[in-house]
C-alpha cells in the first residue's frame, strides 16, 4: 500500500460566525486555495471528500464544486460532529491507501450560527434544559473536566491556564480569529457560563473553511511535489466504547485513549516522539483531559503539565500553537482540516512567528460530541 | 385536573405508590440502562433487558453550575451527575444548595425527589413531575 501525502493545503482567516459567505463559497476558497499551494487544478482532482455539518442534506460538496470546476468526479458528504473535517480527511487517505485514487481534494467547511450549542432537548413533552441539568455544551465539557477535578484535584486556575496559553499563542496566528492576550486574571474574572468553563474558556464560533489535497507516493514523485509533501504516518478514527456512564455523560476520553493507542502503533511512535500537538479544546477543561488521553503526560499530571509549561510553545511539546478552538475559533466540519494544515505548515518550517523548531512528527486530534475521535500522525519528508 | 405526566419515560407513576426511576438491566451482563431496550450495547445480548426500580439514593459523582443557559431557562441552578447505590447513573438539578463551589462536595450524598417540572407545561396544558436530587 501506497503511504499517503498531504501536498496541498491551506484554510482562510477565520471569521465571525455568520459574516462569510455563503457555505460553497466558503468551501469553495480553501478549495482553490489547497490548489493553489500544490500548484494543481481541479481537473488533476479524482475525487472530493467535504465534510460540513450544518448542511449535512444539502450535498455541500456538489455545491462546492459548482463554483470551482463540475468535472464530474465522486464527491463523498461526511457528517461526524466535530470530527467531521476530519472524518473527510480520512475517507481521502482511505482511498489513495486502497489503490483507488491517486490525488484526491478534502474540504471542510461551516457557517456558524452564534450562541450556545447543544442543549434544547429533542423528545416529546416539555424542555428538558435547566430541569434535567443541563446538555449544553460548555456544561458537558464542563462536568468532563469536573470529573478530573474530582480524581486529581486539578483547579478553575489550571483549567484557565489553558485559556491563557492558547489566547497568547493565537498573537503569533495571522489566520486565527482573534488575536488578543488574555491574562489569567481576565481569564478567570470573565463571565462565567458553566463553572469552571468562562467565557474566555469556550471556543469561539466562527465561520470557516480548510481544503487539503492528498497524494500517492508515485504520483507525487511524479508531480515532483514531494518537497514540500508532509507524510501521514497514522489515520485513526474511533467511536464510543460502551461506558457506565454514557447515557447522561458523554465520554471525550475512552475514544481518545482508543484512537490515541492505534495512531502510535500505525505511526510507529511514541508520544515522547511528537513535536507538536492541535488537539480538540473546545472548552479550556477538555484540553487538560486530552494531555493524560493522548498520552503526553501520565494519568494525573496533566494539572501540573500546565503549570510548568510544557504545552506552550518553547516547552516540551507545544500544544494548539495555532490558538486552537478557544482562540483561532471552532467552525465544526472545518477544525479537522484546519488542525492538519496547522501542523503541516510547521513540518514544512513555515509557521513564522509561531514556528515550533525542528518539528518532524505532529499530531492532530479531534472529538465529535463524545461518540467520535480521530487522530492523524503526520510526519516531514524533506 | 388530570393527574402529571412524567418528564421522562423512565420517571415511572404507579397507580398507587411513589414515584420511581426505573432502569432495564442485562441480564448477561448486569450493565443499567435508562429506558427499555431489546439489545445490550455494552455485551450485545438480545431480549434479555428487564426492568428494574432504581435506588432514590446515591452519591453526587460531577456537576456544573450552569450561569447561561438558552432564553427563558432561569439561572444559576446545578447540573449534577448522581450515581444511584446499587446501579444506574442519571443526570438531573441539584437543589437546595447554594450555586457554589464551595458547598458542594464530590461524593457528597444525595437523594432523588419527585416534583413539579418547574411549572413547565405542553402545548395541551399538560403538567409534568420531574425528579430532582438534594442533600441528604
Amino acid at each position: 500500500m501506497s503511504d499517503v501525502y498531504v501536498v496541498g493545503i491551506d484554510m482562510i482567516k477565520f471569521m465571525k460566525a455568520g459574516t462569510g459567505p455563503a457555505v460553497e463559497a466558503l468551501g469553495a476558497q480553501a478549495a482553490l486555495m489547497a490548489l493553489d499551494d500544490c500548484g494543481l487544478e481541479i481537473q488533476d482532482m479524482e475525487a472530493l471528500y467535504c465534510g460540513n455539518l450544518g448542511q449535512a442534506g444539502a450535498m455541500v460538496g456538489q455545491r462546492v464544486l459548482q463554483q470551482i470546476g463540475q468535472t464530474g468526479i465522486p464527491v463523498v458528504n461526511c457528517a461526524n460532529a466535530c470530527a467531521t473535517g476530519a472524518t473527510a480527511f480520512r475517507e481521502g487517505w482511505m482511498a489513495i491507501k486502497a489503490g483507488i485514487y491517486d490525488v484526491v481534494l478534502a474540504v471542510g467547511v461551516e457557517k456558524m450560527g452564534s450562541g450556545l450549542l447543544g442543549g434544547g432537548g429533542g423528545g416529546g413533552g416539555i424542555p428538558k434544559e435547566g430541569l434535567l441539568g443541563s446538555m449544553t455544551m460548555p456544561a458537558v465539557f464542563a462536568e468532563a473536566g469536573q470529573e478530573h477535578a474530582r480524581k486529581y484535584g486539578t483547579t478553575f486556575e489550571q483549567f484557565a491556564k489553558v485559556s491563557v496559553k492558547n489566547h497568547h499563542h493565537s498573537t503569533m496566528n495571522p489566520k486565527a480569529m482573534y488575536q488578543i492576550e488574555t491574562p489569567l486574571e481576565q481569564v478567570m474574572g470573565a463571565e462565567m457560563i458553566a463553572y469552571p468553563n468562562t467565557k474566555l474558556m469556550c471556543s469561539v464560533n466562527v465561520d470557516g473553511s480548510a481544503a487539503a489535497v492528498l497524494c500517492s507516493e508515485r504520483k507525487a514523485r511524479e508531480l515532483g511535489l514531494l518537497k514540500r509533501a508532509v507524510r501521514v504516518k497514522a489515520s485513526v478514527l474511533t467511536s464510543d466504547p460502551w461506558q457506565e456512564r454514557d447515557l447522561v455523560m458523554p465520554d471525550v476520553n475512552t475514544c481518545t485513549r482508543l484512537a490515541a493507542k492505534k495512531a502510535y502503533e500505525m505511526a510507529g511512535c511514541g508520544p515522547e516522539d511528537i513535536n507538536l500537538v492541535e488537539l480538540h479544546d473546545c472548552f479550556a477543561t477538555a484540553e487538560i483531559l486530552h494531555y493524560e488521553n493522548l498520552g503526553l503526560c501520565g494519568d494525573g499530571e496533566a494539572g501540573r503539565m500546565i503549570d510548568s509549561g510544557a504545552t506552550a510553545l518553547g516547552g516540551k511539546v507545544p500544544v494548539n500553537v495555532s490558538g486552537g478552538l478557544l482562540s483561532k475559533g471552532h467552525p465544526l466540519g472545518a477544525t479537522g482540516i484546519a488542525n492538519v494544515y496547522e501542523v503541516t505548515t510547521h513540518l514544512r518550517g513555515e509557521a513564522g512567528k509561531r514556528q515550533v523548531p525542528n518539528a518532524r512528527l505532529g499530531m492532530t486530534h479531534v472529538i465529535g460530541l463524545g461518540s467520535a475521535c480521530a487522530i492523524h500522525v503526520l510526519e516531514k519528508v524533506a | 385536573m388530570s393527574n402529571p405526566l412524567p418528564v421522562v419515560d423512565y420517571l415511572k407513576i404507579p397507580e398507587s405508590g411513589d414515584p420511581y426511576l426505573e432502569g432495564h438491566k442485562c441480564g448477561s451482563c448486569g450493565s443499567i440502562f435508562l429506558g427499555a431496550r431489546d439489545v445490550c450495547s455494552k455485551c450485545g445480548t438480545r431480549g434479555k433487558l428487564a426492568p428494574t426500580k432504581l435506588s432514590n439514593e446515591g452519591k453526587l459523582y460531577v456537576y456544573s453550575i450552569v450561569c447561561r443557559s438558552f432564553p427563558g431557562i432561569q439561572v444559576p441552578y446545578v447540573s449534577a451527575i448522581v450515581d444511584l447505590d446499587g446501579g444506574g447513573t442519571v443526570k438531573g438539578n441539584l437543589i437546595g444548595v447554594d450555586p457554589d463551589p464551595k458547598k458542594i462536595q464530590f461524593g457528597m450524598p444525595v437523594r432523588v425527589v419527585y416534583k413539579d417540572a418547574l411549572g413547565r407545561k405542553d402545548r395541551e396544558g399538560n403538567s409534568y413531575l420531574s425528579y430532582f436530587f438534594e442533600p441528604r
